[in-house]
Formats: structure tokens, C-alpha cells, sequence
């Protein structure tokens, strides 16, 4: 409750910055007039003393009030811890590599193979030029953690977004039957098909599932139409098996 | 030592596996498949005998006409224009070649060839997936040549169903009211077409006032209210035959027939000193049972498609309503609570759904809802319009709808209209005269 309470009360007073910059503007007044006051004696005197150098002398002061904007405003200050505490989340070391170690324990006990190291190296020689290509845009750790949790979001939008254009649901199938078509995909660098296999085969052939054929059929059309699919250009590894679940649920019932 | 080495390989190396990335593709696109469907080639010897019987120049490119053009109306299928083909009718029909209808977007290919043997039309087609490169479906008629319309919606009721999965509707007639005259002194006539709108024929010759005809589902007989002895009675008539009866000899008014499932009962409503309650009566013995009995008006009773249930309106809430019941009139549940006037139920032959005529604002609506009244989903709304009919596979539905032909609102129009469910797809069909009251037959060719 005091979590609930009292942290989005916090969180909202550097959020409510609209109205400090009308405090801004009235504590520039205070201080333009406090500092400057001397230095403009100074510039008077100054004026006396050269007469031809009025107009250069007015126009100095407004300059320093600029110079002083920032210490009197408490915005920055706080912008800057937040900052901070943003930078903290970002290296927060601890997360990652707890993530990192349960996949990785994970793998070790499934996949390793001694006698398969060379190949694992390898692939690894291989990934870890994927990984240099991509540091421009993406950390090392983001792109461990994208690789081993399959697409990004972004990624995966776009692959949806391009078959969703291709795929036209038979609208004659009933809606209120399983519309589940489950297929497995091998896949080329460039996104092409090698292989594409109906992993709820049998259904294909069972009484009262007629269309549940016409819906794998769709979903086939909707691939082959599609191919080169819209994948990621690195990765391959990761994405060269893909499982598409194609569900016209939503759209029938709609 | 070796261990020791494994074991410093292990530390170096970073393994990755990948588990089987899952991608869920919910949504799809809506939009027609595109198809092509290429005109049924035909030897030069049979072409000049078609020319002689039918007065046809092309009976091939006659009858892909008719499958393009019904395809096109279901508002499934968008046929590709035929100035983009690249293959040769008989050319495609032997051997497609897939890369050339790839080209102009094509998903689906329809090929055939059409003959004449023994003086009988002999009709084969094939059905290509293009993507796939792979024939889908391959089927022969032989028939009358004068049958060929029909081989073309059986040829579209094949490709429909193997490519949406449920079955067509093609191979059907309307029955409806055709309608000529003035608004006060209008002659009505039975007639009959195909449902694309050829082949008419009128069954009745405008001299008494005829309503509501409805298609017997297991064979060609109709029923549908006439006068008798200024008595609106309901009657019965064989298509074939051109007989016809009146169904009962009731002391009073019949109105709103309709067939049972297995076509061996008559039900409608039966009126009598202010009330009116729903009957059915056995049309082999003849025997008539009351199935309700209330002080209200009930009527436009429609069984489901197992004969279990009947649905029908009636004002005993003090207001139109949908309600359904057991066959023998147990169990009456009201099912319709929205806003307005609930009139004209139909059970679809999927059983699924109940369409249904709604008043509401002065507007009528047609819509359907499921046969426990929920999901209520309002298709078209217009001035005046009622009366919906099913087509056999429960995807469309026939209705009529009046409208203004002037902007003073003065004289009118009624034309039968048809929409599919998901309400986008809402054609006008063309008759002849004005129409109303149709109804949809079952598939001819079962």
C-alpha cells in the first residue's frame, strides 16, 4: 500500500514540470537583477570612461543571464539522475547474466557433445562475426539475449505483417472448431522454403475435419506466396527452423 | 588430461542452442482469391454441334462465364480477367504451366474441355493450386446440352468446396413473388429461376394473390399462401407436375407455411376469432396437431435443420419477439431481448444461427443471432425490407427490400437482395419484374 501510494506521488513531481517553468522565469528576474547589478556599475563607469562603446556594453548582460539559466533551474538536476538511474537499469549486470546462465545450463545438458566441439567452435566463430556486423546498433549482451529468445519484436511484427498479407482464410470453415494449423518450417538464408510439413498431419484425413485441409492448404498457399519470408538478416542459426501457428480463430469469430 | 582440456574448450566456448522459434499468425487477409478460370476448350467438330443445338458460338467460353460469374458474386473468389492469360485453354487443361499463372497472381487454376459424345455434353474440369503446382480436384458431367448452365454451377459448387471447405449453393433455384402494377392493384405471380437469375418461369398466372413460397428441402414441391373462396389457405404445388392443393380444410385463415427438415410436414400458423397459433400437419395422413396454445399471435414458425426445435414470433411478452421450442411445443424460451421488433425467424440448415427480420426506429434491419439469442449481429439496414432466406450451406441470405423511386418517397421498388454473413457482400439479384418473398432451394445435384 505505502509502495502504491507514495512512490507514484514521488515519481510525479518531476513529471509535473509545466508549472516550474513559470518559476523559472521569475527566478531569472530575481538573479538578473542581484548579480548583474555590479557589473553593470562597472559598465557604466566603463561607458563614462569610453563613450564610444555604448551600444556593446548593453548588449553584454542578457548574455550571462543565459550562462546562469541552468543553476537556477532545479529541472536539469533531476533530469540527470534520472538519467543515471536509466544507465543503472541498462548494465544492470546481475539480470542478464542470471538469464544467460539458466539457458546456457540448459543447453549443456541437452546439447553438448564432446566429440562435436570442433563444429561447435565453429559456430561459434561464425555467430560471434553475426554479433561484430550488428554491434553498431545492438549491445553484445541485447544480441546474446535476442539469439537465445528467439526474434525481437520487431522482427517478428515484420514476418507476421508480411504473411498476414498473404494468407486469405477460407471463410467457409465454421467457427467454432479448432482452426489451429501448426507448420514447421526449414528455411534458407534468404527466407526461402527448403521444407514445410503440417505437424497435425493426421487430421488432414479424419472424419468431420474436411476443413481443417482446406485451412492447412490456405496456410501452405499463404507460405509458398510469401517466400522469401521477411527474416532477420542475421541469425541464421537461430531462426533457419521456424514454426508458424497459423489460427483463424480470431478472424472467424471477428 | 583430456578432461582438463574439455573442460577449458567448454569454459572458452560460448554454446548456443535454439529452441523451435513460434511464430502465431491470428489474422489473414479477408480479401477474394484470385482465380483464373480459363475458358473450356472444345474441338472444332464439337463446337459447330453445339452451334446447331443450342445456337451457341463458344459453349466452352459460355460455360466459364457462368463459373467465373458465380464465383464473383460469393465475394470469396475474384476472378482474374481473361485478356491476362498467357496459357491456351487446351494447352493449361493438359499441363498447366504454373509460372505463367503465378505471374498474374493467380492462387487457382480452372481448366476444362468440353465435348459433345452421342449427342450428350461431356464436360471435364481440373483444379489447380498454382502455388503448389499440384492438381486439386478433377471431375467429368455428361448430360443434355440444354443442361449446361447447370454443369457450370455444379462445376462451381466443386471448386467452392474444395476451396472454403463447406459446401455451395450454385446449383439452386429461388422461388419468389414477382410482382408487376401499381402499389393498390399489384398482380403477384409465382416464379422460379436459377439463382443467378436465368432461367424463368413463372408458376402461377397473377389472378389470385399469392405470398410467401417456400421450397420443399428434399424435393421439388412449394408451399405458399393463395386465396380460396377469399380465404388466405395455404397450398401446396409440384413443380414438376404443375398440381396443387389446399393443405387442410381449416374452419378459418392459414398463413406462414413451411416445410419440415424431411419435408413430410407442413408448419404454419392457423388464425381463429382474433388468435393464432402454430399446427403442423402430416402430409401423408393428413393429421393436424396444435403445437402452441396461448391467447397471443404466434406465428412464422421455422424448424432446425434436425427437426428437434422450432423457433417463431410471437407478441406474448406484449411485444414481437423470437422465441423457440420443443417440436411437440414444450419448452417456449423467448431468445430475442434487443431493442425493437423481432419478426420472421429461419433457422439456418447449419443450425447455428437464426436470422431474422428486426424493426427498430422505424428501420428494418435483417440479422442473425445464435439459436440461444446471443451474438445478435445486424447485416443491412434499410427503408423496408424483410423476409430472409437461406442458401443451402447456411453462408447467404435472399430477403426483399422496398425502396422509394422517387424523392418525394412516392411509388416504390421491391427487388430481392442478397447478403452473406459477414454483411459485406450484399448484391442486388436480378428478376425480371419487381420481387419479394423468396426462398432458396437445396442443392438440385446431391
Amino acid at each position: 500500500m505505502i509502495a502504491t501510494l507514495s512512490l507514484p506521488f514521488l515519481s510525479r513531481t518531476p513529471i509535473d514540470l509545466p508549472p516550474i517553468i513559470s518559476v523559472e522565469l521569475i527566478q531569472i528576474t530575481d538573479k538578473t537583477i542581484i548579480p548583474f547589478a555590479p557589473k553593470a556599475k562597472k559598465i557604466i563607469e566603463k561607458v563614462k570612461k569610453k563613450k564610444k562603446e555604448r551600444l556593446v556594453s548593453e548588449q553584454a548582460p542578457p548574455k550571462k543571464v543565459k550562462k546562469e539559466k541552468p543553476d537556477a533551474v532545479p529541472l536539469p538536476k533531476k533530469k540527470i539522475e534520472k538519467v543515471k538511474k536509466i544507465e543503472k537499469k541498462k548494465q544492470n549486470p546481475e539480470k542478464i547474466e542470471t538469464e544467460v546462465k539458466q539457458v546456457s545450463e540448459f543447453e549443456k545438458k541437452e546439447l553438448f557433445d564432446p566429440n562435436n566441439i570442433a563444429a561447435l567452435i565453429d559456430k561459434s566463430k561464425e555467430e560471434l562475426a553475426e554479433t561484430i556486423k550488428t554491434t553498431d546498433k545492438v549491445t553484445q549482451s541485447q544480441d546474446r539475449n535476442v539469439e537465445l529468445a528467439g526474434l525481437s519484436l520487431s522482427e517478428e511484427d515484420a514476418l507476421k505483417a508480411q504473411i498476414f498479407g498473404c494468407w486469405s482464410i477460407p471463410l467457409g470453415i465454421p467457427s467454432n472448431k479448432n482452426l489451429l494449423v501448426r507448420i514447421k518450417l526449414q528455411l534458407k538464408p534468404d527466407g526461402s522454403v527448403i521444407k514445410s510439413e503440417i505437424l497435425d498431419h493426421a487430421r488432414m484425413n479424419m472424419p468431420g475435419q474436411g476443413f481443417y485441409k482446406v485451412l492447412a492448404e490456405s496456410a501452405l498457399r499463404a507460405i509458398r506466396l510469401c517466400q522469401p519470408l521477411r527474416v532477420p538478416t542475421t541469425g541464421y542459426e537461430r531462426w533457419k527452423d521456424l514454426q508458424l501457428n497459423f489460427d483463424a480463430k480470431e478472424m472467424m469469430e471477428g | 588430461m583430456n578432461f582438463f582440456r574439455i573442460l577449458i574448450v567448454l569454459l572458452i566456448i560460448q554454446f548456443k542452442a535454439y529452441a523451435l522459434i513460434e511464430v502465431d499468425i491470428t489474422r489473414g487477409n479477408l480479401s477474394p482469391l484470385p482465380i483464373a478460370v480459363s475458358p473450356l476448350s472444345s474441338d472444332k467438330k464439337s463446337v459447330s454441334e453445339f452451334e446447331k443445338i443450342l445456337k451457341i458460338q463458344n459453349i466452352g467460353s459460355e460455360i466459364s462465364i457462368v463459373v467465373e460469374n458465380n464465383l464473383k458474386q460469393s465475394g470469396l473468389f475474384n476472378p482474374l480477367e481473361k485478356d491476362s492469360f498467357l496459357q491456351k485453354p487446351d494447352i493449361a487443361h493438359l499441363k498447366p504451366r504454373f509460372e505463367d499463372w503465378r505471374l498474374i497472381k493467380a492462387q487457382a487454376l480452372i481448366t476444362g474441355k468440353v465435348e459433345i459424345i452421342d449427342e450428350k455434353l461431356r464436360v471435364e474440369f481440373r483444379l489447380w493450386d498454382v502455388l503448389a503446382a499440384k492438381e486439386m480436384l478433377a471431375l467429368a458431367f455428361t448430360t443434355v446440352p440444354s443442361n449446361w448452365r447447370r454443369v457450370g454451377h455444379i462445376i462451381t459448387d466443386k471448386v467452392y468446396e474444395r476451396l472454403t471447405g463447406e459446401k455451395g449453393y450454385f446449383d439452386t433455384r429461388i422461388i419468389y413473388v414477382a410482382e408487376e402494377g401499381p402499389k393498390t392493384k399489384r398482380i403477384k405471380k409465382l416464379a422460379i429461376m436459377d439463382q443467378d437469375g436465368f432461367n424463368l418461369k413463372y408458376l402461377t398466372l397473377g389472378n389470385e394473390l399469392v405470398l410467401t413460397p417456400r421450397f420443399n428441402p428434399t424435393n421439388q414441391m412449394v408451399t405458399y399462401l393463395s386465396y380460396f373462396r377469399n380465404l388466405p389457405r395455404v397450398y401446396l404445388l409440384d413443380i414438376e407436375t404443375g398440381i396443387q392443393e389446399v393443405v387442410g380444410d381449416f374452419p378459418g385463415m392459414t398463413f406462414a407455411p413451411r416445410f419440415s427438415p424431411d419435408g413430410k410436414k407442413i408448419i404454419m400458423s392457423f388464425a381463429s376469432e382474433g388468435n393464432s397459433d402454430i399446427y403442423t400437419m402430416d402430409l401423408e395422413n393428413r393429421i393436424v396437431e396444435r403445437i402452441t396454445n396461448h391467447p397471443s399471435i404466434d406465428t412464422s414458425p421455422s424448424y432446425s435443420p434436425n427437426g428437434q426445435y422450432i423457433c417463431f414470433n410471437s407478441d406474448r411478452s406484449g411485444y414481437q419477439q423470437i422465441y423457440v421450442m420443443r417440436r411437440d411445443g414444450s419448452g417456449v424460451k423467448r431468445i430475442s431481448f434487443g431493442n425493437g421488433l423481432y419478426g420472421t425467424p429461419v433457422w439456418s440448415p447449419r443450425g447455428d444461427l437464426i436470422a431474422f427480420t428486426k424493426l427498430h426506429k422505424g428501420k428494418f434491419y435483417i440479422g442473425v443471432m445464435r439459436t440461444d439469442g446471443s451474438g445478435e449481429r445486424l447485416l443491412t439496414e434499410n427503408f423496408y425490407q424483410e423476409a430472409p432466406s437461406w442458401s443451402p450451406n447456411g453462408r447467404v441470405l435472399v430477403f426483399y427490400r422496398e425502396t422509394k423511386t422517387d424523392e418525394k418517397g412516392e411509388g416504390f421498388s421491391a427487388k430481392l437482395w442478397s447478403i452473406d454473413l459477414t454483411g459485406y457482400n450484399e448484391r442486388q439479384v436480378q428478376t425480371k419484374t419487381d420481387a419479394s418473398d423468396p426462398s432458396w432451394s437445396s442443392l438440385l445435384s446431391n
